[in-house]
């Protein structure tokens, strides 16, 4: 049998492509990250090895850092409301609701709109004299005064947060919905039975139930939002302030913008150790629960 | 046990949610049939914002989107539809195939492939989107559909899509057509493949929202309307000051609807899509 050959001969295309295209930039991505490497190279500068400088101007540079927090920042506010407004909306949908599949189709259309549709919109919303302005000061009797959403450097940020969680929520809606499905029914039985009220019922028997769905939902969510980039750029293009400057923008103004690819390089290497981390702690987690069990 | 107040507030509660998801669309696609830019102005600041009553309902803004010629709408669609296909159909090919031989072939090295392609799920894009811009630079690929295309056609993540669904087909059935002298070749073109079609439909999915919506390679690689796609056209129509909101939304309705039609016609298969991402990371 020749399966050898004919196994290596279908695996060829997507190892040789995946090996090109994923593979070799990353190992030129560390590479570079030594190096003072230019995107336009200049002829009477060679490239020459820097050792670790690039990583120490990071370390040192206000600006890496800083995107490092606000990047922390936006995946700590959104994380939580993404996953709570995820859980909630499948517990609705997961209930006796009648015309449960309709909501359900409702609730899932903001993920296949595009992030730049979505920003487009709620840009508008966003405006001096657009509708959140306007609401906040109806509810206030014309006391709050109106809130530059975008501009502000304490409001920018949220502002981001509603509408990534807006467009992004049906994701973690329908991985619940999957995980709050494999809860067994008796538990919920007995719990009745036991005369549990529907609050005790949720922290007794739904939240313990979804807890690999918690950790998969948190996780994935976070590296969603460590990548965040699109919205910023065309919001807010890291101000006010750098308040949303993110780390995904910080490489793209790095190296395409200024050509400083070395640079860019070494912060690329520590995004991807990050993210590296993210989902190691993920698998960490779930292998525990397995050995528990 | 459910009493009905319950339930009354599950109802409210659930179009409550309703309302906060298609409140945005709402404004999408009345802001869109506006032709009166300062009446789209006022209607911001109120309900208004929401709606378009049937007898001020009107094309122009459309009309003017479609007769831009900085913008070409339409062009960049068909450039978005020619990345998005090319990657979808050439990708599905190309990662099946390795999945197949990873999950249904036994070989040297097969194991240590399974490893290498699970292990490259998570490098993201973001991560290489510098040294491939400069590999693109040197054999001359930037602003090109190329340079959009073929990087993104093998693809980890759909391998292991694959990989997972064929491990789960018996392997009874592919071991009868190997002894009745069926090739590899075949077994996976006659026999795998068309069991495999909600899974395609979940590759296809995925792939096509992701590069649809694609931003920042896009960004650093096109330059032109010759090859940009529509989501970065539209960031730049709405960068270009003053924003013409109804025009700004009337490419912003051209641009969501082949996907929203999509959508709602195969939606069972985006929600199963989802669930098959789900288990990424």
């Amino acid at each position: 049998m020749n399966n050898n050959r004919t196994a290596w001969t279908m695996l060829a295309p997507a190892i040789g492509m995946v090996g090109l295209f994923i593979v070799f930039p990353f190992l030129m991505s560390v590479y570079f990250s030594f190096t003072d490497q230019r995107l336009l190279a200049n002829a009477n500068v060679p490239t020459e090895f820097i050792g670790l400088r690039n990583y120490q101007r990071l370390y040192e540079d206000g600006v890496f850092q800083n995107s490092f927090f606000r990047t922390a920042t936006f995946a700590i506010l959104v994380v939580p409301l993404q996953c709570a407004m995820g859980l909630a909306a499948a517990m609705l949908i997961n209930s006796k609701l009648p015309m449960r599949n309709a909501f359900r189709t409702i609730y899932f259309l903001p993920t296949v709109m595009s992030m730049v549709v979505v920003s487009v919109i709620w840009a508008s919303l966003y405006q001096t004299e657009g509708f959140f302005n306007s609401t906040l000061s109806f509810l206030s009797l014309g006391t709050i005064p109106h809130v530059d959403w975008l501009a502000n450097e304490y409001i920018a940020m949220p502002a981001l947060v509603l509408l990534s969680a807006w467009q992004g929520f049906p994701f973690q809606m329908i991985i619940y919905l999957a995980g709050l499905q494999g809860i067994n029914k008796e538990t919920y039985e007995a719990a009745q039975i036991e005369g549990a009220t529907r609050w005790q019922e949720f922290w007794h028997v739904t939240m313990p139930g979804l807890r690999n769905t918690h950790i998969l939902v948190g996780m994935t969510t976070t590296i969603f939002a460590m990548k965040l980039f699109t919205q910023v750029q065309l919001l807010t293009q890291g101000g006010p302030s750098d308040v949303t400057d993110t780390m995904v923008r910080v490489i793209y103004m790095t190296g395409f913008k200024r050509g400083e690819v070395g640079k860019a390089a070494a912060a690329s290497v520590i995004f991807f150790l990050l993210v590296l981390a993210i989902s190691y702690i993920q698998r960490k987690l779930v292998k525990e629960e397995r050995a528990i069990q | 046990m459910k009493t009905r107040s319950e339930s009354l507030l599950l109802n409210i509660v659930a179009i409550t949610v309703a309302v906060f998801v298609l409140a945005p669309l709402f404004l999408m696609f009345a802001t869109s049939l506006k032709s009166d830019e300062q009446q789209i102005l006022r209607d911001f600041g109120n309900a208004n914002a929401f709606w378009v009553s049937p007898w001020n309902m009107s094309l122009d803004n459309f009309r003017h989107v479609l007769n831009n010629t900085t913008f070409p709408v339409l062009r960049y669609m068909r450039n978005s539809g020619i990345v998005v296909v090319s990657i979808v159909v050439i990708g599905i090919f190309v990662n099946s195939l390795a999945a197949f031989a990873l999950a249904r072939m036994n070989f040297k090295g097969r194991n240590l492939a399974v490893l290498f392609v699970i292990t490259l799920i998570i490098v993201p894009t973001e991560s290489v989107a510098v040294p491939l811009l400069l590999m693109m630079a040197k054999i001359g690929w930037v602003d090109s559909f190329k340079a959009q295309i073929v990087p993104f056609i093998a693809h980890p993540f759909s391998i292991f899509l694959f990989y997972q669904f064929f491990a789960a087909i018996p392997k009874d059935l592919d071991e009868a057509a190997y002894v009745e002298g069926a090739s590899r070749w075949r077994i996976y073109w006659s026999i795998i493949m068309p069991l495999s079609l909600p899974t395609i439909a979940t590759v296809a999915i995925l792939q096509s929202l992701e590069y649809w919506n694609a931003y920042l390679w896009p960004l650093m690689v096109t330059r032109g309307s010759d090859v940009r796609p529509v989501s970065l056209a539209l960031a730049q129509f709405f960068g270009t000051p003053p924003p013409i909101w109804g025009e700004v939304m009337a490419f912003s309705v051209l641009m969501s609807l082949p996907i929203l039609i999509i959508y709602l016609a195969f939606q069972r298969f985006f929600i199963q899509s989802a669930i098959g991402s789900g288990i990424k990371g």
